[in-house]
Formats: structure tokens, sequence, C-alpha cells
């Protein structure tokens, strides 16, 4: 049985329905992430599992058993928030105590654990500190260690990084994977970054307006997105407007208007004249400045529009010969020269027929 | 380089209108003379004669007890009103609690004593006096909590519920501890608006019982004398040490009172 189930969730604000029919199904032990833009329900989810505010229609298990009328304090459960939430007028120790003095645990008790929670956090010196004397990323952790000390169920953790500065923010990223890992509580994680998300996560959800787009795992995620959104929202993507020309079980012909015939492959019963977007990620397109070398089938002609040099990779935007502007990556692996290619060279781009994924409309 | 000495001057100007008048009083409440004419010596003994004065002590007396249970009830109240707007955002919960911090005292001295007369039938005395002054000083406190809670994050109370905190544990460990500053400054505040209220209770009043203000009132309209200097002096030192240490408590109070 699945730790935490949703079914066919909905939640409505006036006429604005937050969350449509939404189930999902997470597991104890996973880093689970609900990704979405800002305003696609994700944090309104995250409230209803918290108890903060409750479904209109379907509902919430936990351990089999529903969730409906249990107030937030009766949840065996913990929320992260962004804001961290610390309580300004107790210590380090007091707000990590807070949990376990809601619990009656007795006083002894209550000092060990507030000790081995500080201590999983690297905080064991700033016990006596107040919120305020403490950094963005203490605080973060202060927060995790208070909401780990009673050993929940289950962790929601509502864009805990958001607040933090770009390199601490990845320094937290692989802190928080290390303690989920060595704690094994099931997390649920709500962030608007893919980055982040693919980072972290065992599965990721894909939210878009109140719904789940896709839910897999990072990999799946960015190497066969379900539709145009997930593949748009998750990382770079040339998406590429085609038409099916023929497909069998091992090719797959496309037509892209002012390009010419694309070849690719799909496992789908397709039928010609269906109409949908090629999904082409920038890492997968080769770039060559001869032709002969550019030896693939997919192979058009183009101009470097621009560049971004990032010193590891280079983004080129080439301009092909209908107007259209593809993105690709390269690693700047040219022993002596810093980049491949620069702005104004004529280049040939190519990519192999299963580089890229068919997505219908 | 002239302007500014014409900013200076005109400041100056300014803050003597404000407290000479004041500091007059202070001074000639140690003046050795019945007459509040020329300084003639120093000597302290107005207040030792005021300490003699059984109306004065009476009146004082009044004034403090009922200041101490008015401002105490409320604080409470207050803090209820407070956290309630603050809560429930009630278009007209605000206006409600609010409206008799800017309606004239002279209407609401009114107001109460027909109120107390023709409704309640109410014998006027130390009760009518102490609800008058609980009833202007609730919206006091009220606008102190609110603008306390207002600059705080909501999610402290959500986490208090969510780390386990029934709603009164909430209210116990979280949400008193952080309003107690705009507690005591909406008390002292409270305190302070009692002890020197005169339009009001002169309506409530009655006969039998007066407050210290009414009892400076009554005796300045024989005379001036050096007795109401030195009560006053009095007065303005306790009313201004609360006002300080209100401010330190909550920097928005002197605001919230203009």
């Amino acid at each position: 049985m699945a730790l935490l189930e949703l079914k066919n969730l909905t939640r409505r604000f006036g006429a604005l329905e937050a969350v449509k029919d939404v189930s999902l199904s997470i597991e104890a032990g996973e880093f689970f992430t609900l990704l979405g833009p800002s305003g696609c329900g994700k944090t309104t989810i995250l409230r209803m599992i918290a108890g903060f505010d409750a479904p209109d229609e379907g509902e919430i298990l936990l351990d089999g058993v529903s969730l409906a009328g249990v107030p937030p304090e009766r949840r065996p459960l913990h929320t992260v928030f962004q804001s961290y939430a610390l309580f300004p007028h107790m210590t380090v120790a007091g707000n990590v105590a807070f949990p376990l003095e809601m619990m009656k645990r007795p006083r002894e008790e209550i000092r060990r654990r507030v000790a081995e929670a500080l201590e999983l956090v690297h905080l064991s010196d700033k016990a006596a500190s107040f919120p305020h004397e403490l950094s963005g990323g203490q605080k973060q952790r202060v927060a995790l260690a208070r909401g780990l000390v009673n050993k929940p169920r289950l962790l929601l953790l509502d864009e805990p990084l958001g607040a933090l500065d770009a390199k601490l923010r990845v320094e937290m990223q692989s802190e928080l994977i290390a303690l989920q890992r060595e704690v094994g509580i099931t997390f649920v994680f709500v962030t608007h970054s893919q980055q982040e998300a693919l980072a972290l996560s065992h599965r990721i959800a894909v939210m878009r307006d109140g719904r789940i787009e896709q839910c897999d795992e990072p990999d799946k995620l960015y190497t066969q997105p379900a539709n145009r959104f997930v593949a748009d929202f998750i990382g770079k993507i040339n998406l590429i407007d085609v038409e099916v020309i023929a497909a069998s079980k091992l090719r797959l012909n496309l037509k892209a208007p002012g390009l010419g015939e694309i070849e690719a492959v799909d496992a789908r019963p397709l039928r010609p004249g269906e109409r949908g977007v090629l999904a082409l990620r920038p890492e997968l397109i080769r770039v060559h400045g001869h032709k002969e070398s550019a030896d693939l089938k997919n192979r058009f002609a183009g101009r470097i529009k621009g560049l971004l040099y990032l010193g590891d990779v280079t983004h080129y935007q080439i301009e092909l010969a209908d107007g259209r502007v593809i993105a690709a990556l390269l690693p700047n692996a040219a022993p002596g020269r810093a980049k491949f290619h620069e702005v104004g060279d004529p280049v040939w781009i190519c990519w192999r027929h299963d580089a890229g994924v068919f997505l219908r409309d | 380089m002239m302007s500014r000495f014409w900013l200076w001057a005109a400041a100056l100007a300014v803050y003597a209108f404000l407290y000479v008048p004041l500091a007059v009083v202070v001074i000639f409440s140690f003046n050795d003379s019945q007459l509040n004419a020329a300084w003639v010596g120093f000597t302290t003994d107005w207040y030792a004669k005021l300490f003699q004065n059984e109306e004065m002590l009476a009146a004082a007396a009044n004034s403090l007890s009922i200041a101490l249970l008015s401002s105490t009830l409320a604080t409470v109240l207050g803090a209820m009103a407070g956290l309630a707007m603050h809560r429930w955002r009630f278009r007209w919960l605000p206006f409600l609690v609010l409206t008799p911090v800017a309606m004239p005292e002279i209407l609401l001295g009114v107001s109460l004593l027909l109120f107390f007369r023709q409704v309640l039938d109410l014998t006027l005395g130390f009760f009518s006096i102490l609800i008058a002054h609980i009833t202007f000083s609730i919206g006091f406190v009220a606008i102190i909590v609110r603008a306390r809670l207002a600059g705080m994050d909501e999610s402290l109370f959500e986490a208090a519920r969510d780390l386990g905190a029934t709603p009164w544990a909430t209210f116990r460990r979280v949400t008193l501890p952080l309003i107690l500053p705009a507690l005591v400054a909406g008390f002292l505040m409270s305190f302070t608006l009692s002890i020197d209220d005169f339009v009001i209770t002169f309506f409530v009043a009655g006969v039998g019982v007066t407050t210290l203000p009414l009892q400076i009132y009554s005796m300045i309209k024989v005379a001036v004398t050096p007795e109401v200097n030195a009560v006053s002096t009095l007065l303005m030192a306790l009313t201004l040490t609360l006002v300080l240490i209100a401010s330190r408590f909550a920097p928005d109070v002197l605001k919230a009172r203009t």
C-alpha cells in the first residue's frame, strides 16, 4: 500500500479551479516533487495534505486512512515553509523542541532528541542562538531539524530553497538528498525550479493549471516528455512543428513545413496526417563545419546566429534556411580552441533518428 | 546658511510654544508663594500639602484604580478585537471597533451618559466611569495589536499547528508571546488615556466619585493654586513615564495615538 494517496482531489477558490481531479500515490521513503509554474496548484495540494486547506472533492489517504476532518496538529506529518517560519521568540533548541513538547515527551528525551536533530543538520553549536542571529542556510537547516525531530511519516517542503542564493541552493540540494537518505522519511517537495526537481527527486509530478501533466522519474521526464508543455518546461528544448507522412514500427517519417523531411522513431501506432511537434534536446544536435562530417539523414544547413560561451559548454543559436532558430549545446572539447564555431559561421546540423521525441498535439 | 538659521529658529519657537506652559507649571509647583506670579524661593511644601489633602488623595485613588482596572480589561478585550480583525477580514469589524477612537470625546461622553441613565438606569459613579474608560481604550489596544500582527509572518501560526500544537497551545506558546509587546504597550496606552481623561469622565462621573482631572478642574474654578501645579506635575511625570515605556515596547504606539 502506498504511504500517501491522493484520490481525485479538486479544490476551487470561487470560480477558479486551483486543483483539478488530481490523483497521486507516493511510496514510503520516496523523494517526491510537485513541479510547476507559480499558480499551478502545487502549493494548494501541499496545504491540503498538511491540513491547512480541505479539498472540495476527493480524499487524501495516509497509510490507507482518510485524513478528512483531521486537524493539522493531529496529522503525523510536518511542513517546512518557504519562509522557514521559525518562532522568533524561541532559541534554535526551543524551536526544535517544540514538536516534542507538543507531544508531551519527557524532558530528558526532548533534550536528547533535540541534540540529535541539531547534529543531523550540523548546527549543534547554534542551539542557544535565536533565529535572527542565523544566516539563511542555517535557518533552513533549523526548519528541517524541527520538521524531522519527531520522525513524522511525511515531510512536506514548500519551496524551501527559494529564499537562498544560487550557490547556497546547490549546497543545500546535496544536503537535502543526503539528509533524506539518512532519515529515510518520505519527502514531498514543491518547487517551480525544474533543475531543483531533476536534481533531488525520485519521482516528479509536473503540474499545469491544477492538473498533473506527467508523473515520472527525472530521466524519463527529460528524455520522454509526455507533451509539449512538459518538454518545454523541463530543460531547454527545440520544438519543431511536424506532420506524420508515414509510420511503421521501425521508422517514423515526418514533414516539417519549410524545412523538409525528418526521420524519427516512435513505438506508438501513428497514422499519416497526424500533427504534432518533434521535441529535440539541444545537446543531441551535432554541429559541423563541413557537410561531409554531418553524416546523418536528418541534416540541415544553417548559420551561427548567436552563441553563449559558458566555459565548459557553449549554447549556439543556429538559423536554418527557412529562418527558424535551433538551439544546440556543445561541450567545448576542442583541444587548443576555446570553442568550435563563431558567429556567422556556416554550419551543418544533424541528429540521430532516435534523438527526437514526437509529441502529438 | 541663513535658511538653516530660520529653520532652527522656527523649530525652537514651536517647541517653546509646546513646552514652556508645561515648564511653568512644573516650576511654580516648587515656588514658595501662594501666587503664580513671581518666583520667591524653592519649596516642596505644596507636595507635602497635597499628600494631606483627603479629597485629593481619594480622587487619586479613584483615578489609579479605575486606570488599572480599565486598562487591564481594555487590554484583554482590545487584544481579542485585534486578533479577530486580523484573522477575519470582515470589513465592518475595524469600523465598529475603531469608531470610538475617532469619535469626538464630548459625543462619546454624552451618549454614554444617556446610555447609562436612560437605557441601563445605572447609578453613576465608579462603575460608570470604569465602563466608559474601557470603551474608549479598547480601540487603541486593538489598533496596536493588529499592527503587530500585520507585520508578522502568517506561516508562524500555521507552523505551530503543523508541529502538533492545538489552537489553544498555538495561542499560548506562539501568538501570545509574539503580541506581548503590543499588549504591554496597549495597556500603558490605556492607562495614560484613563488617568488623564476629563471630558468623558466629566459626563459619566455623577456626584460623589471624582477622579484626579475632575478634582483639579474643581480646584482651578477657585484659583490656580500651587497645589494644582504640584498635582499636575505629578500627573505629567506619570503620563510621560508610561508613554516612554509604551513607545519602547512598540515604536508605532505614538503613531497610533495621533
